[in-house]
């Protein structure tokens, strides 16, 4: 967690040191937050995906904290994501939205995993199935957003810009992803060990029941 | 054959006086592009609240959430605690 946060604290310099871009001026450094938190968006949605299918193919009721905590990350990192890309494209595309295949398929992501959230609070005995259903929805929509920006006109950027990306503005990315990816772990472990514990409170008020 | 004439003749009238209008009502086009060093102030969106905004949110997204993960995981370990301390 220290180390994360140490990365998270120098971020703002090695970001203030990446060159402008000549298009898009100062506000193409959104990137180096919108991407990385784009990827742990898509991330937690592939966690969730995979948990569900352990919790609903293989009988692993402990998949199902999993699915729950990766759920909550997507939501997370989806927001961060849905907010800052309109941030950028106000300046870069001149409009805040436009419904193109990357962005609505991304808004629909977000939706799924808000869905799942809203069915586990208050979807009572069952939830945790039909909640692991949605989330292979989500995971299976993974692929074709990640893709769309290659397959369907829009103005977002390719998937080809991060590979091509010059040393000093692949350095300052590199760096955030790093330091995203270390967050994520460890909020996805903290966030699975509360539902952990609160299985444990669940089995302690359940054997005070039955002594 | 007469009536195409007159027919002609109305078209003609009618032609004229609207091509003269819409040339009058049409903004004269700039003769050259002239440049300028800075957009006018209404032209500009200025980068830098948007990118504020952006890193702002996810500061303040980060701490948000870590505050509410460690407050939830206090909460449930300390009904732990107390759970077994009653076991006991």
């Amino acid at each position: 967690m220290a180390l994360a946060a140490g990365m998270f604290a120098v971020a703002p310099w090695m970001i203030d040191a990446a060159p402008y871009e000549a298009t898009m001026g100062l506000v193409y450094k959104i990137y180096f937050f919108h991407m990385p938190s784009a990827w742990m968006f898509l991330t937690a949605a592939i966690v969730a995906g995979v948990a569900s299918f352990r919790l609903l193919f293989l009988k692993r009721p402990r998949a199902d904290h999993w699915v729950t905590a990766a759920a909550e990350l997507a939501v997370v990192f989806g927001a961060f994501t849905l907010v800052t890309g309109p941030l950028w494209a106000r300046k870069a595309w001149g409009v805040w939205w436009v419904w193109d295949a990357r962005l609505t398929s991304s808004l629909m992501l977000f939706m799924i995993f808000v869905a799942y959230l809203l069915l586990r609070k208050y979807g009572g005995p069952g939830s945790d199935k039909l909640g692991a259903g949605l989330a292979l929805f989500g995971m299976a929509n993974v692929p074709f957003i990640y893709v769309s920006v290659n397959y369907w006109r829009t103005f977002h950027p390719p998937t080809s810009v991060v590979p091509t990306l010059p040393v000093a503005m692949g350095i300052p990315l590199w760096y955030c992803v790093t330091a995203f990816t270390l967050l994520f772990v460890i909020l996805l472990r903290l966030r699975a060990r509360l539902e952990h514990q609160r299985a444990r409170v669940e089995a302690l008020y359940l054997a005070e029941d039955e002594a | 054959m007469r009536l195409l004439r007159i027919l002609f003749v109305l078209a003609a009238l009618t032609a004229v006086p609207s091509v003269a209008l819409s040339k009058e009502a049409q903004p004269k086009p700039p003769a050259d592009f002239v440049p300028v060093e800075n957009a006018p102030p209404g032209e500009q969106i200025p980068a830098m609240p948007l990118l504020g905004t952006a890193y702002g949110f996810i500061w303040v997204g980060v701490f948000g959430y870590v505050w509410s993960l460690a407050r939830r995981l206090r909460k449930v370990e300390t009904e732990i605690a107390e759970l077994e301390a009653k076991r006991r």
